[in-house]
């Protein structure tokens, strides 16, 4: 445990540079690509004299080595800047817009994984057999399915073909109208300054909607919530799903070919107690391995569920950022998802040590 | 320029039989039933697009408004056999928001599909080759410089970069092939460069550098060869993921613009008529789906033909 420890703040003294470096490629990059905010959001407009007002107003004119030291002192002190065009605290943006895609992101993998590994481990064990074929051509297929087509035909099946049945799930949206969650916060009689970091870090799990209702009881929410997230979810978390089904396989069968195995099998253990306790951990690892690599995957493909599924995240804001050239929006929200990275691939990498004993940090 | 035709039949280690090693990937290809599925998939693909103006009945991008009588709509399938009313005017697959023929547009899409699958996996083969092969052959500081770089695209959520390259170029069917291809690079390098290192250290290549042969000789005449099936299955995979990539793109409206019968856009363009009338959102879509399944399937039995690791 004071190993587990001591690894993991090592392993987030080096992340430190690392998110740094995020921080300055991000910020030069979106600098040295041609196009400027000005001229991207006002348009024809974006006369000589406007553009000039508008880049002193935001401190676009200052040589960009400055803007940078600037950018930085700010970072440091928490404040990620304002949106050039939605003239909003990007930490304010961050609070409101990472929930969704948190939220999203993390059940679409709870989805793939609790689909796809038990999936994988019986196509392995019935090797051949009808499931495995059916197991094996179906993520074939879920590999090659485009998001956005397999989110509109589960909106279709599921808004309207199924409409006035107990499957109807609502298309799009976080929360029916009507239905408003009350951030813990407020029910607790809290009265946070919602300006300050505090008050935006307790948003931001104000925000979080499972988490939130869970904690205040507010069952309807979350009832509604997980309606609401459920279709969004099997959209994005198709192609993971596929991945870990087919990953799960082949470890599977690999490590049921091991001597370990068989001898467990001769001293008469059940197969269960064969599959779970003596295959099954070990074939977890290159499992667990794609999970953390699949990150990429759910960031990308959340641009394409939020747009279907009118869900206000990261994705559509990056998106609409990168074509506006809000350079603060840009910025604060890919150091946001290298945090993630980060986060998720430090979790990845202690719970080898969980999984295998043999692992020391 | 360089390579000639008798260093390329330098033979490979170690082969048992007398069989070349690609016969014996043909016959291993053969006898895998998915890859079989994959290339009739493609071959159906591939004579659809070639033969496009024989098999549509109608100019895919024209408005048939005033051209043919009863034409409404977002109608759907009509086919006077299976019953359709004959005062309704034949389309097989229905007819688009525009009053265009859905099933020409999908025929002439299949062109286009092929097409964004071989231009982009062409660009991001010649650059990542390159540039793989060179870190790997030179290594050094070349190396380190070629992969950090690419380490840094990696290092991006993968749409994500690809859009803001597309939003930097504009958008476009050309400018979405070439971002998806920019983004791909990595992978491509990366296969590439660990070949060569394997390669590099090999008998046959020492003994072409004792000979004197020049190094880009030896990297493109005597490495390359020996390095290629890793790619070639890389590519048939990236060809799928590729058409995967830039349909996604067209769907965001950063690819090929209306009126071109693209898949992606046509998606796209119909994505709020998905209540009223699916077919129009379900068939483009489905079209994707077997283009790029059949490109996986192809590639996935490519690699069990090519890996002697995989061989049963």
């Amino acid at each position: 445990m004071y190993h587990m420890l001591q690894y993991t703040i090592k392993r987030i003294l080096v992340a430190i540079p690392v998110l740094f470096g995020v921080l300055a490629v991000t910020f030069f990059l979106v600098r040295l690509i041609p196009g400027d905010p000005c001229t991207a959001q006002l348009g024809e407009k974006a006369t000589e004299l406007v553009c000039a007002k508008f880049n002193a107003d935001k401190g676009l004119d200052k040589p960009i080595i400055v803007q940078f030291g600037v950018y930085l002192r700010d970072v440091f002190g928490g404040d990620f800047g304002t949106s050039i065009r939605l003239a909003r605290p990007v930490t304010q943006l961050i609070a409101e817009r990472l929930p969704t895609t948190v939220e999203l992101g993390v059940l679409a993998l709870l989805v793939a994984m609790v689909v796809g590994v038990p999936l994988g481990i019986i196509a392995a064990l019935r090797r051949n057999s009808a499931i495995d074929v059916v197991t094996m051509v179906g993520s074939n297929v879920g590999v090659s399915m485009p998001i956005f087509w397999l989110g509109l035909m589960l909106a279709y099946i599921f808004a309207l073909v199924l409409k006035d049945t107990p499957f109807q799930l609502p298309p799009s949206g976080r929360l029916s109208s009507g239905i408003t969650s009350v951030p813990f916060y407020e029910l607790w009689g809290w009265a946070p300054d919602l300006k300050s970091g505090t008050g935006q870090l307790l948003q931001f799990f104000g925000n979080l909607y499972f988490f939130n209702s869970l904690i205040t009881f507010q069952w309807e929410v979350f009832g509604d919530a997980l309606r609401h997230m459920i279709l969004p979810a099997l959209a994005l978390g198709t192609i993971p799903m596929a991945i870990i089904a087919r990953m799960t396989r082949s470890a599977m069968l690999e490590v049921l070919g091991r001597d370990y195995v068989r001898t467990a099998r001769a001293k008469g253990l059940s197969d269960i107690a064969v599959t779970m306790r003596h295959a099954f951990r070990n074939a977890l690892m290159p499992v667990i391995t794609i999970v953390g690599l699949q990150l990429g995957t759910i960031f990308g493909g959340a641009v394409l569920t939020e747009t279907i599924f009118n869900l206000a995240g990261v994705g559509r804001i990056l998106f609409d950022a990168i074509t506006t050239r809000d350079y603060p929006i840009i910025q604060g929200f890919t150091l946001a998802i290298a945090l993630g990275y980060v986060v998720v691939n430090l979790l990845v990498d202690l719970s080898y040590g969980l999984l295998d004993p043999r692992i020391r940090y | 320029m360089t390579t000639t035709a008798d260093t390329v039949t330098i033979p490979s280690a170690s082969i048992s039989s007398t069989e070349g090693p690609w016969r014996r990937a043909w016959r291993q290809f053969l006898r895998q039933r998915s890859a079989i599925i994959g290339m009739i998939m493609i071959g159906l693909l591939a004579f659809t697009a070639i033969f496009a103006p024989l098999i549509a009945p109608f100019d895919p991008v024209q408005v048939l408004l005033g051209k043919e009588e009863g034409i409404k709509k977002r109608t759907g399938p009509c086919v006077h056999l299976l019953g359709c009313p004959a005062e309704q005017p034949e389309h097989i697959l229905g007819v688009d928001g525009n009053f265009r023929d859905l099933f020409s547009r999908i025929i002439y899409g299949a062109r286009l599909s092929l097409l964004i699958g071989f231009v982009t996996v062409a660009i991001s083969l010649t650059i990542g080759t390159l540039l793989g092969s060179f870190a790997g052959y030179i290594g050094g500081w070349l190396d380190n410089l070629i992969m950090r770089m690419l380490d840094v695209l990696l290092a991006f959520p993968f749409l994500l970069l690809a859009i803001a390259i597309v939003s930097v170029l504009g958008p476009g069917l050309m400018n979405a092939m070439l971002g998806i291809a920019i983004v791909s690079v990595p992978a491509y390098a990366r296969v590439i460069r660990a070949s060569v290192l394997s390669a590099r250290e090999e008998d046959y290549v020492l003994a072409a550098r004792a000979l004197g042969v020049a190094p880009v000789n030896i990297l493109f005449g005597h490495i390359m060869p020996n390095a290629i099936s890793p790619l070639i299955v890389q590519a048939t995979l990236g060809i799928g993921t590729a058409i995967l990539d830039v349909a996604a793109l067209s769907f965001l409206g950063l690819g090929a613009q209306p009126p071109t019968p693209e898949w992606g856009s046509m998606l796209s363009a119909e994505r709020n008529q998905v209540f009223t009338a699916p077919h129009l959102v379900f068939i483009p879509g489905l079209a994707i789906m077997l283009t790029v399944l059949g490109f996986n399937l192809l590639g996935d039995g490519l690699r069990d033909a090519l890996d002697p690791r995989l061989k049963r």
